[in-house]
């Protein structure tokens, strides 16, 4: 690989790599991204809070194990975390006036696990409150601008951990997805995110938005950054009984993938009306890639497509609803002034502390699980998940993976979507997939304009590796992922 | 008007597992607030619960006691309201499916009467912490040491029809934790405490009346108060003319009466579902059939055993299987003295008596049962009579002497058997009493076995309570009527 790239363009495997040929230090690389942080940040809004004294300190740490011969594959390297992953020591706000105090005890298992490998930890990234959003403008420390085109959003609900890989401010980060929140952002932000099977990565620490949806997952600038990172990431955890225990594969080893006799479904459902006809000709160009690699493609149908966002709507708020009621101003977190007895503590406390769309959602929430209510949708949603995770079950009887786009438009404008429901129908194409439980990731395919394309690739359960295989293959054909913004480059 | 009362109770048993239900936390009893949570038992973000699996084998072993069908699939649900206490603003139970399903409890009545009580379920879910007022001027301080703290909510048909049943049924309940292990049953810190559902109905209604819920009653005597309270405060009411409304009510124990908490009208919509942290229990076949075997003698086996293999009456057999350190207590005992009946008599007559008195459970019981057994296996073989006995337990009860046999050899207390010796006694107290030997010549035959009463006392006396008082009764009443 061509030493001319900047340190801040490098995929996270280069710089490892560098580290290892003693290049740089892990305080030169780490210093290389603070700086740019410093230098950037302020117009692109990405991170919440930088944590420039600790980045320094677990960067000279780094740099002394490998003097002592016990780096792991990924010491040394930088990367940002959502702050949606509780950190000891470091605010983790959520993107939330409510817990904008809050610094967390304890460390998150994901981020235990991260630093034992030696990773260094720039800061945490902005996210919508919650993570309840598809476009980062519902954080409470304010939007994030896509570095492709700063009237643009970054995505949601990882904006912030999207736009910082893209704008070169971390080589990757930590996301999670609970209704496409690290691929939708990733096809925004043109870079590669992987929402893993749900189980595969543990959720201790990670602050719930809808339990049985939310996913953490990596996000980089290629699929073997990500297979990296699933290295570490991945693995049951006894403090999280959702956790699936199972023998993690080698996802670095699983790169080494054959496209020939790949068999790709494309759901027809993932085709239709609402999908921008640039983004249709990017995804189409990717798929004919893989044919032109070996691999056969066919009509897939996912009947129950239609009915994934309003299940979504059903089954997230009414979990968030219970998630969420912590939040009352009694242990931790924000309390209003001088409350005059306890109902006013508790009204005043959340009307504070929470933004509309937690808010509405939680109210959503409220009311779906009340007594009357709960049959007619909570239960109801329960059984059309049910067929949803059966429509894919099906589908993956007879492909190896489906491929369609993350998201039906590229980014759109910061403010574009006045109406709640109709930024809803943003997740159409990635939403079905936290309902099935199944891994998905999003690879840059294109760009319409100046803003950047993403390609979806759905695998069966736990058929992460095949996932980053096949990602990765495409990233061996094509130079999608090697493209950069011009935000931030005439900074190198 | 014939009024018919109709009582449910739901039992909430605290289990003695070593960890919380859902945390690693200890559950010990009585530290410093705020030292036995952690960031799960505070319902920080981001923490999740692991469900103790201890807890899980206490509540199947429950079933198992109670005869009831122990689900194979149980599911862990939130219940949503908000309270301070309440750490997580939820609070994780189970509702649908829980883990016991119906059993039956029998009872025994102080009668002698039998009746089964059927179970309704039996559920396991976390306790919440503790508000604090005192010391606390004007504010609330939490204290989560108890939040997360394993409950089984153990819920009865409404099938007991008086405040001595609704007892007796809390008595079996505590009875059957404690023998299992499962709960330590200390009412007064809280262990065992139930929730009461009253209501009555005009006698052969078959219809429920409305009724009423008394929360959180935590001794036996104020179940059955706030029963009576509860019971009169109903039916003068509707013969008033006026109407039970359904409502949770609070007892008070230093007034002696309920008093109204919420209604129904302000009651909570709990929101249940299933709770998505949480994998539903799945409990196997084996594994129950492995608990099976763990389960000890529950009380009403050693009830029956107590009469049918060592002869107690039906009442005895009953009082000392109450609770298993009564049971155990009592066995010893009676293997160290071989004598079951004046093991049995000496455990409910003068221990018990000597502990209530100073209001010590027996398990705390200055006498062990290895002294007591030595002491009644000195009674049974007539070392010491039945007056010496009484003053070895009192030196035992103070710590004086560490068996019977050395209060007993220290303080000369060994009956006088010797016929010689007695004799000699009678004669000295004949030769000092002329008077009432007079008496006792001039009266009535028929009056004279009262009268010889007054001789044997003096020659108890006399031998410092040594004397064996049947022997002393025989010599006397030879001498007495020889001298005639």
């Amino acid at each position: 690989m061509s030493s001319s790239i900047a340190l801040h363009d490098k995929t996270l495997s280069e710089l490892a790599q560098g580290l290892e040929a003693g290049e740089y230090t892990s305080r030169e690389l780490t210093e290389v991204f603070l700086a740019r942080i410093e230098r950037l940040d302020g117009e692109l809004n990405s991170f919440i809070t930088v944590c420039r004294e600790e980045a320094l300190r677990d960067a000279d740490a780094a740099d002394a194990r490998r003097a002592a011969g016990k780096a792991a594959p990924l010491t040394g390297v930088p990367m940002a975390i959502k702050d949606i992953f509780c950190t000891e020591g470091v605010r983790t706000s959520c993107g939330s006036k409510m817990l904008d105090n809050f610094i967390s005890p304890y460390d998150a298992t994901v981020i235990e696990k991260l630093r034992a490998e030696g990773v260094v930890m720039l800061g945490k990234t902005n996210l919508d409150e919650f993570a309840m959003g598809s476009s980062n403008e519902n954080s409470y420390y304010g939007p994030v601008k896509n570095p492709w085109d700063l009237t643009a959003v970054p995505g949601g609900s990882s904006g912030g951990s999207a736009a910082a890989v893209a704008a070169g401010l971390a080589p990757a980060a930590l996301g999670t997805d609970t209704g496409g929140s690290i691929r939708q952002p990733a096809a925004f932000c043109g870079i590669t995110g992987l929402k893993p099977t749900y189980g595969r990565v543990s959720r201790y620490g990670m602050i719930a938005y809808a339990s049985s949806l939310d996913q953490g997952g990596p996000m980089a600038r290629s699929a073997e950054d990500c297979a990296r990172l699933m290295n570490v990431i991945a693995g049951a955890d006894p403090r999280d009984s959702t956790s699936v225990v199972r023998g993690v594969p080698d996802y670095v080893e699983g790169l080494k993938y054959s496209l020939k006799g790949l068999k790709i479904g494309l759901p027809k459902e993932y085709f239709g009306e609402g999908l921008t006809p640039e983004v249709e000709a990017s995804v189409r160009a990717a798929i004919k890639v893989f044919e032109d690699a070996g691999a056969s493609v066919q009509e897939i149908s996912l009947p129950h497509t239609h009915l994934a966002i309003p299940t979504y709507y059903v089954i997230a708020p009414a979990e968030a609803s219970s998630n969420l009621s912590r939040y009352d101003g009694v242990r931790f977190g924000h309390r209003c002034a001088d409350p005059k007895d306890l109902e006013d503590l508790y009204k005043r406390t959340r009307e504070e502390g929470f933004g509309d769309e937690v808010k509405r959602r939680i109210l959503i929430g409220t009311h779906t699980l009340s007594e009357g209510f709960f049959d007619a949708y909570y239960i109801k949603a329960q059984k059309v998940r049910r067929l949803i995770r059966q429509d894919f079950l099906d589908a993956f009887d007879q492909v190896d993976v489906l491929m369609g786009p993350a998201a039906p438009t590229p980014a759109f404008d910061l403010g574009a979507h006045k109406d709640p429901l109709s930024m809803y129908l943003q997740d159409l194409y990635t939403i079905a997939i936290n309902l099935a439980g199944i891994p998905g990731i999003s690879v840059p395919a294109g760009l319409a304009g100046k803003r950047p394309v993403g390609l979806q690739i759905l695998g069966p359960h736990f058929g992460e590796q095949t996932l980053l295989g096949v990602a990765h293959q495409f990233q061996q054909l094509t130079d999608w992922h090697r493209q950069r913004p011009e935000f931030g480059q005439e900074h190198a | 008007m014939q009024w018919e009362v109709v009582i449910g109770l739901e039992v909430h048993a605290q289990l003695a597992t070593q960890s919380k239900i859902f945390s690693g936390s200890s559950t010990t009893y009585g530290a410093e607030p705020n030292t036995q949570a952690s960031a799960v038992d505070l319902g920080l973000p981001g923490t999740l619960p692991v469900l103790n699996e201890q807890a899980v084998a206490m509540a199947v072993r429950f079933g198992l006691a109670v005869n009831a069908a122990v689900a194979g699939h149980s599911v862990f649900e939130r219940k949503n309201y908000f309270y301070p206490d309440l750490p997580k603003g939820y609070q994780t139970s189970q509702m649908s499916q829980p883990i016991v399903g119906p059993g039956v409890l029998e009872i025994l009545l102080e009668d002698g009467t039998r009746k089964s009580i059927r179970i309704h379920h039996a559920h396991l879910e976390e306790d919440a912490g503790k508000s604090l007022h005192e010391d606390f001027q004007g504010m609330t301080g939490i204290d989560l040491n108890r939040a997360g703290t394993p409950l089984l909510e153990i819920v009865s048909e409404p099938d007991l029809r008086s405040a001595k049943e609704a007892v007796a049924y809390v008595r079996a309940i505590h009875a059957i934790v404690t023998y299992l292990g499962i709960s330590d049953g200390n009412m007064a810190e809280g262990s065992l405490r139930c929730d009461v559902n009253i209501s009555v109905r005009p006698k052969g209604q078959e219809a429920y009346g409305t009724r009423a819920e008394v929360k959180n009653v935590n001794s036996f005597r104020f179940i059955e108060r706030a029963i009576h309270f509860e019971v009169e405060r109903q039916i003068d009411l509707i013969e008033d003319g006026g109407r039970v409304v359904q409502e949770t009510r609070l007892y008070d124990p230093d007034a002696d009466e309920t008093r109204s908490m919420r209604s129904k009208e302000e009651a909570n919509d709990y929101r249940y579902f299933p709770c998505p942290d949480l994998l539903p229990v799945e409990v196997d076949e084996a594994y129950i059939e492995h608990l099976r075997g763990t389960l000890p003698e529950m009380p009403a086996e050693k009830r029956a055993r107590f009469e049918s293999e060592l002869g107690l009456s039906a009442y005895d057999a009953s009082v000392l299987s109450g609770t298993r350190e009564m049971a155990d207590f009592f066995e010893e005992v009676k293997n160290v003295c071989g004598d079951a009946k004046q093991a049995a008599n000496w455990v409910q007559g003068e221990l018990s008596g000597r502990l209530n008195k100073e209001n010590l459970d027996i398990s705390v019981s200055p006498i062990s049962s290895e002294q007591l057994g030595g002491l009644i296996k000195r009674i049974v073989d007539e070392t010491i009579n039945g007056k010496a006995a009484k003053q070895v337990f009192a030196a035992l009860w103070d710590g004086e002497g560490t068996t019977a046999d050395e209060v007993i050899a220290s303080r000369g207390l060994k009956q006088v058997t010797d016929t010689g010796a007695i004799e000699a006694v009678v004669d000295q107290v004949i030769a000092d009493n002329p008077a009432q030997v007079t008496q006792y010549q001039e009266a009535e035959v028929d009056k004279r076995g009262k009268m010889i009463g007054f001789f044997v006392g003096q020659v108890m006396k006399a031998s410092r309570g040594t004397a064996n008082p049947q022997q002393v009764n025989k010599v006397l009443k030879d001498k007495l009527d020889s001298l005639s």
